[in-house]
């Protein structure tokens, strides 16, 4: 071949004349690549065709003129025909708080509804230029209020899983949608036949009402179809409770605010369920003083395993789950109602009966509430005091109930698998869920599928259960696709969809569409269409409007009742089953070992197994992060003989699995609990293969305890990844707290002496600062620990992931952490939780030892971290006090992946290998608001600045602001008696500080009861 | 020594054997560089030496390419093997400088055998040392922004960080020792210019000598050359230390924040210089067969020096100890008696044998006269002294002042391989010193043969 330098040497004469005949000849602008094309002469013809053949040979071969010339035609034809179908118009509204700011650029925020388990959240999801990036609380929403929690803040994560199922399979093999939806509504019609004979719908609780009307519509079309809910860790003990009290459905719901005294029997009301967000701020709302005179409610905990709500238990009783209908029936009657007279647990009579003396001093304000691990008798039990406290209607509440079959789940699970393994069940569909995973091993799931014809999984990932489904349909993230939602009291939020679906995928609305004979109604349609029908008022249009942009429906104006009334409770039904599960408890199976089952704190059921975030982010109490393990009491490890990290063999009946052993200070004796959510093998690139399957030791019938549990040694350690090795504070003032006599005795209590050294002394003069002062408090009374704000600071921030190794290494990057302490009693300790992060001192020690200037202070106050300086000596994070600073060991960030760039926060650079980072108090909100503020020639409002952690907290526990504004909140709080620096006796004056814990015991109860009612400062 | 008193028979402390003259001084020490060949024993050491400074090149390559992860380094406990390498192998490289510099001033003679090693081994200890602060950075090829150079950001160091100080502390230290190393050479490297037949070596020693004839001008100017070198590295030998103490001292960290730590740190360098002179000068001396210049005498003085400033050192822990308590600072309090009773508890008391209780051995005459009993003890507070910077960084950092954030540090095959691998640079340094340049100052060593005696009574 004539390389182009040897074999053609270019003419310039030549060249110039051909190119003044072209520009002579041509019109218009005519561009050339080189000067050999210029000249265009035969040699750069020849250099051309040997350098790219392909562009010589593309039309010889076996396509001939002719053929070409046919094809080109057709597809001409065709693209045009194409071009005659109009999109339709979805029109989509931005949530805006003040229209006529909105500038592009800048972030602008939409309210959907991120629905779990059944009920929904109000969220607002902030969008950059068309690509969803943060989940905040919708203000307008009753079941957010405007905070969220550690799922709603990671469901973003999901979106951009690159794990996730992106095409529709049929036995494995790639299908279009256009090949299934034909295939599907061949099923369907033949079913339509025979009037659904062996059609079954298996799906998640819906909390979708367009989504209901569809499946009540293959229902009436299809008499003979069946549908069946299964959720691993639902709600249905307590739906059951329900209709054992009332003798029908409804959803009962609480309004914390005006309960003086809560108790909780195993219910983490405070972290985990629906309403958990608007509870969280109720109860801490009602728990908040500003001064000693200011009164608190009061919660008692009776549960197993120790939570967040134990944890900020005025009370708490460790006792085994089953027996606490053994409790609430002494309770009960204690308290006067017609159960069966038994004596109540001998060492718990005075608790008992103090218990009863503060519930009745409160009637009408109090709240009596189980947890869905408790035999539904027990929330009938509930139920039926409250309604003897004449709670009912004014802190417990009623509404519509959640739309599911009749009869009990396990029951109506039972029988959809017994039809599938007796071959009478032809089609199967399912709508989401990961049954062969999360069904309990007992029903043998698994095995029924293969008898099933046509089976179809629609499905976020392509997972156990789509493995063995004839057809596998993606199905679209709710940020993706139109819908609707319940919220946790039953109002109703549009689900609004912020960015078209990523990959060929369909909602479950969409695909009942097609069995419904509804083709090519897209969402929106089907959504906007069942509104129509139920509204009632006038102008259909701006309502619809209005509800979007809010991200609420108003109930009224749709006939729906969130707050009904409810019938009284007859007396016998429940007392007699109450009875039958007390005698269960009390008899020898609640003698032996106990294994208890609990969703997961963060992967719940083991739907988020593939959310990085959550997998890192360390569980409430065990800290622990990437794993579950048999969880156990101090005690009954040493009688044991067992350690963390030994591997046990737990086996009930015929089923075992092997687990790591974690010892939880506060767990009943006598109980191993494990967590759903693991064992996983089809979760994707982060959540196969981590921990142990927990649904193997299930079983249909006692799906939250088992008894006469048996444990076995196996000599094998499995390591697991800890974020907290010291449980103790080692008699530091570091989380101070006070019950509330003794804060009313000494109010200053939390100041304490600094160790007699004057924070305020120095050799240096102070840093002047004379505009905007940040400074942030967060409230200790209010942190239930639900790590809302650390989950939030990390999609924020765009915090890596950095795997349970580096975890294990001690290298975990979130920048706001939570400290657990235990104190007191091993057996029954208090849990104190504390949120770390930078804490932006004032005479920061990191700052003075950074050999480049990579880490500095701003006029404002803020310790600023300027990555592109920094060399990553780590000086600065060995002279942190607080250890809030965190190292890119290696590159932490993914630079690679594209679909999860997408998420990414364009205000926050994405940190590379070798750099020190941390918290920012989000600079990035703080420069947004001025930018803001300066355009409209004022300052910053306090209160129109949140950070991403204080935006997410739903206990309001944090605050944030200018506290060179002395009417700022946070210059009040700073002002308040209870507000003290941690480590303040260093002099390195924090800008965030802390008020001091507080509880509020029960003073009948609270000289026995040590454990809760410590002194302050937390001298051990 | 009495330079004034009468010649006589060879007194039993002598700095040099007897029956010594000029020429066999020359012949003696310059056979050593000058012989075809070098021994198999040569062969061997420089061989395992370069094997394993191959091991140290893989090990910066992986971290280079990986990333700081691949040591055992964490959150809390950010500096490690590199920090702790760092600051032991800068102790080490004092003894050479206190020796050739300080006991020059004070005229001790007897550094004239040991000077010119000493210093050798000083600047291959600094050049092991200066590897570490650059390579502990997480971002290595960004470590020149330490300097203050002109630049298009317009931005300066921090001068207010101890690293910053231990850039200049570290680099005067480094290049002043070069010069005095090198400047003591050239009247050597004119005599193996002078003594070598072959053509190159001829070349390369008659570049390197600077055109030295040996005229009582170059002699002139050399002394005082030589003398002012020495006042300038004298400051240097109490500053580097003290500064490397700063990275420490200068924090708020419990167990770094102390006022005792300039004073101790010099002491301990000094004394963890002298055992590696003892390291190296005892098997030497035996197989060069150097004991006439090497004598008995040396290695007594320099395990007197060891002990002196090993007391020193356990004065330093002492006070540490006592303050902790006298303090009443809780984490102080606290430190130190996780030092002593927790997880690291062996390391310390590990430490304490190594550094305190092993030298005791060397109150005794018999032990300082014995080699082999001193190579053990100064082997002893080789690791001794890199146990006590292993204890000094990580017992410090990894139970500080929140006790949710403790956590433990371990070194990895990583750090492991670094640290040996830095070992065997040193050695490979060390035998290609002994194979091309003298390793004892043939002129200085003239000066101690009885025909150098200046008879005043005759002048």
């Amino acid at each position: 071949m004539p390389t182009p330098t040897e074999a053609h040497q270019v003419d310039m004469t030549a060249i110039r004349r051909r190119l003044r005949e072209r520009l002579e000849a041509g019109n218009g602008k005519s561009y050339w690549r080189s000067l050999d094309e210029l000249a265009d002469s035969d040699d750069f013809r020849t250099f051309l065709n040997s350098e790219f053949p392909s562009e010589a040979e593309t039309l010889v071969g076996s396509v001939d003129r002719r053929r070409f010339l046919q094809l080109m035609g057709a597809s001409l034809a065709l693209a045009g025909v194409s071009a005659c179908t109009r999109q339709p118009v979805e029109k989509i509204l931005p949530y805006v708080k003040a229209p006529e700011e909105i500038v592009p650029g800048e972030p602008l925020f939409f309210a959907s509804a991120y629905p779990l388990a059944g009920a929904a959240q109000g969220v607002l999801v902030e969008s950059h230029t068309g690509r969803p990036t943060k989940i905040e609380g919708n203000p307008d929403h009753p079941g957010s209020l405007g905070s969220s929690n550690a799922l709603a803040q990671a469901s973003i994560l999901d979106l951009y899983d690159p794990d996730r199922s992106q095409i529709i399979t049929r036995a494995g093999e790639i299908r279009t949608w256009e090949n299934f939806s034909a295939e599907l509504r061949k099923v369907a019609d033949s079913h339509k036949e025979s009037k659904g004979e062996g059609l079954h719908i298996l799906s998640r609780s819906v909390c979708s009402p367009t989504l209901l009307a569809e499946i009540e519509q293959v229902l009436n079309d299809m008499p003979k179809a069946a549908w069946t809910v299964y959720e691993p860790a639902g709600h249905d003990h307590e739906r059951e409770g329900v209709k054992l009290a009332f003798g029908d459905y409804r959803r009962v719901h609480y309004d914390f605010s005006k309960a003086k005294v809560v108790l909780s029997l195993e219910s983490d009301f405070l972290s985990a369920g629906p309403g958990s967000v608007r509870y969280t701020r109720d109860f801490s709302a009602a728990r908040r003083v500003e001064s000693s005179h200011d009164e608190m409610n009061r919660l008692y905990v009776v549960e197993a395993l120790p939570s967040n709500t134990g944890a900020m238990a005025d009370h708490r009783l460790a006792l085994k789950s089953s027996h606490l209908p053994v409790f609430i029936q002494s309770l009960a009657a204690e308290l006067g109602l017609p159960v069966a007279s038994r004596s109540a647990l001998p060492t718990h009579a005075r608790w008992i009966s103090a218990l009863a003396r503060d519930l009745r001093a409160n009637a009408g304000a109090s709240i009596v509430l189980a947890g869905e691990t408790q035999d539904p008798a027990v929330h009938a039990a509930c139920l039926a005091i409250n309604e003897m406290l004449g709670n009912l209607g004014k802190t417990v509440l009623f509404a519509d109930p959640t739309p599911a079959p009749q009869g009990s789940q396990s029951k109506n699970l039972a029988a959809l698998v017994s039809a599938m393994k007796a071959g009478s069940v032809q089609t199967l569909v399912i709508l989401g869920g990961n049954p062969v995973y999360d069904t309990p091993a007992d029903l043998g799931f698994a095995e029924a599928l293969a008898k099933v014809s046509f089976s179809l999984h629609l499905s976020l990932y392509n997972n156990e259960t789509s493995e063995l489904c004839l057809w596998h349909v993606p199905e679209a993230h709710y940020l993706e696709a139109w819908g609707d939602a319940l919220a946790y009291d039953g109002s109703v939020s549009v689900v609004q969809p912020l960015i078209a679906p990523l990959y060929d995928s369909k909602s479950s609305l969409e695909l009942l569409a097609l069995i419904n004979d509804r083709v090519g109604m897209s969402g929106y349609d089907l959504v906007r269409d069942h509104w129509r029908k139920r509204y009632s008022g006038p102008d259909f249009e701006s309502f619809w409007k209005q509800s979007i942009h809010d991200g609420i429906i108003d109930s009224a104006a749709v006939g729906i009742s969130t707050k009904a009334a409810a019938p009284p409770i007859p007396g016998q039904r429940w007392a007699a089953e109450l009875s039958k599960a007390a005698s269960k408890g009390a008899s020898g199976a609640g003698r032996g070992l106990e294994l208890i089952f609990r969703a997961d704190p963060h992967v719940g059921d083991g739907s988020f197994a593939n959310n990085g975030w959550l997998q890192e982010t360390p569980k409430p109490i065990t800290k622990l992060t990437w794993d579950n393990a048999a969880l156990i009491s101090p005690a009954t490890a040493e009688s044991l003989g067992l350690e963390n990290e030994d591997v046990i063999t737990l086996s009930v009946d015929t089923q075992s699995v092997n687990a790591p052993v974690w010892i939880v200070p506060g767990q009943a004796k006598d109980t191993v609990a494990v967590h759903l959510g693991y064992g996983r093998s089809r979760a994707g690139k982060i959540g196969n293969g981590l921990g142990f399957n927990a649904y193997k030791l299930r079983s249909n019938d006692a799906m939250w305890t088992r008894t006469e549990l048996k444990l076995g040694e196996t000599g094998e350690k499995y390591p697991l990844a800890c974020t907290q090795h010291h449980h103790s504070m080692e008699g530091r003032e570091l989380v101070r707290s006070a019950t509330l006599f003794e804060y009313r005795d000494n109010p200053g209590f939390a100041t304490g002496d600094d160790h007699g050294l004057d924070p305020e002394a120095s050799m240096f003069p102070d840093h002047p600062y004379e505009g905007y002062a940040w400074g942030m408090t967060i409230d200790l009374a209010a942190c239930t620990g639900c790590n809302a704000c650390s989950v939030a600071c990390q999609a924020e921030n765009n915090i890596a992931v950095v795997g349970k190794e580096e975890v294990a290494k001690g290298r975990e990057m979130s920048w706001i952490r939570i400290d657990r302490y235990f104190e007191g009693d091993i057996d029954e300790p208090s849990v104190l939780h504390q949120p770390v992060n930078c804490q932006h001192c004032e005479r920061a020690p990191c700052e003075l030892v950074c050999p480049v200037n990579a880490t500095v202070h701003s006029d404002e106050g803020i310790n600023e971290m300027v990555y592109n300086r920094c060399v990553g000596t780590r000086y600065c994070s060995n002279n942190c006090p607080y250890k809030v600073r965190r190292f890119n060991f290696f590159l932490y960030s993914d630079f690679d992946t594209e679909v999860s760039k997408l998420q990414r926060n364009p205000d926050v650079t994405i940190r590379s290998r070798g750099v020190m980072e941390k918290c920012s108090y989000c600079v990035q909100r703080i420069n947004l608001k001025r930018i803001e503020a300066k355009r409209e020639d004022r300052s910053i409002r306090d209160g129109e600045l949140q950070t991403a952690c204080q935006a997410a907290c739903p206990a309001q526990a944090i605050s944030f602001g200018d506290i060179n504004d002395p009417e700022s909140k946070v210059a009040k709080l700073k002002a308040n008696e209870r507000n003290y620096a941690l480590l303040g006796e260093l002099g390195v004056k924090p800008r965030t500080t802390y008020l001091a814990g507080l509880k509020n015991p029960n003073p009948e109860l609270a000289a026995e009861d040590g454990g809760s009612s410590r002194a302050a400062g937390g001298h051990s | 020594m009495d330079k004034h008193s009468a010649p006589g028979p060879q007194e039993p402390n002598a700095m040099i054997g007897p029956g010594h003259s000029f020429n066999s001084v020359t012949d003696k020490i310059s056979s050593i560089v000058l012989r075809e060949g070098a021994p198999r024993g040569w062969w061997i050491g420089f061989g395992i030496g370069f094997v394993l400074t191959n091991m140290m090149l893989v090990s910066l390559i992986y971290l280079f390419a990986r990333g700081t992860g691949i040591w055992g380094v964490n959150i809390p406990v950010g500096w490690g093997f590199a920090i702790i390498n760092f600051v032991w192998w800068i102790g080490i490289g004092h003894a050479g400088t206190l020796i050739s510099a300080i006991l020059l001033l004070l005229r001790q003679e007897w550094r004239t055998s040991i000077n010119r090693f000493a210093e050798a081994m000083t600047l291959f200890a600094v050049a092991c040392a200066g590897i570490f602060p650059v390579i502990h950075t997480g971002r290595p090829w960004l470590a020149y922004w330490l300097f203050p150079y002109p630049n298009t950001m317009g931005l300066w160091p921090n001068f207010r960080s101890p690293l910053i100080w231990d850039v200049f502390a570290v680099s005067t230290y480094a290049s002043v020792s070069l010069l005095f190393w090198y400047v003591g050479l050239i009247p050597d490297m004119a005599t193996l210019r002078d003594r070598t037949v072959k053509i190159i070596p001829k070349r390369i020693y008659g570049v390197l000598s600077l055109g030295w004839r040996g005229s009582v001008r170059h002699w002139h100017r050399y002394e005082t050359a030589y003398l002012l070198l020495a006042g300038l590295s004298t400051p240097l030998v109490v500053s580097v230390h003290t500064i490397v103490s700063f990275d420490f001292a200068v924090s708020i960290t419990p167990g770094w924040h102390a006022t005792i730590f300039p004073p101790y740190f010099v002491a301990g360098a000094v004394f963890a210089g002298f055992a590696m002179v003892l390291t190296i000068a005892i098997p030497l001396r035996r197989v060069y067969e150097l004991q006439d210049f090497v004598t008995a005498q040396h290695l007594d003085y320099m395990a007197r020096v060891m002990l002196a400033t090993g007391l020193i050192v356990g004065y330093g822990y002492l006070t540490e100890a006592f303050m902790a308590w006298y303090s009443a600072n809780p984490y102080e309090t606290f430190m130190m008696s996780n030092r002593m009773t927790g997880p690291y508890a062996p390391v310390y008391w590990l430490l304490i044998t190594c550094n305190i209780l092993s030298i005791q051995a060397l109150w005794f005459e018999k032990v300082r006269a014995t080699p082999i009993g001193l190579f053990i003890v100064a082997m002893f507070v080789n690791v001794g002294m890199w146990l006590e910077r292993f204890i000094i960084v990580a017992t410090s950092l990894h139970r500080d002042f929140l006790p949710s954030s403790w956590a433990m540090y371990a070194g990895t095959v990583w750090d492991w391989s670094l640290f040996i691998g830095t070992l065997g640079f040193f050695v490979s340094l060390l035998f290609l010193f002994i194979r091309f340049l003298p390793m004892i100052s043939i002129f200085e060593m003239k000066t101690m043969v009885p025909e150098a005696e200046v008879r005043e009574d005759l002048l």
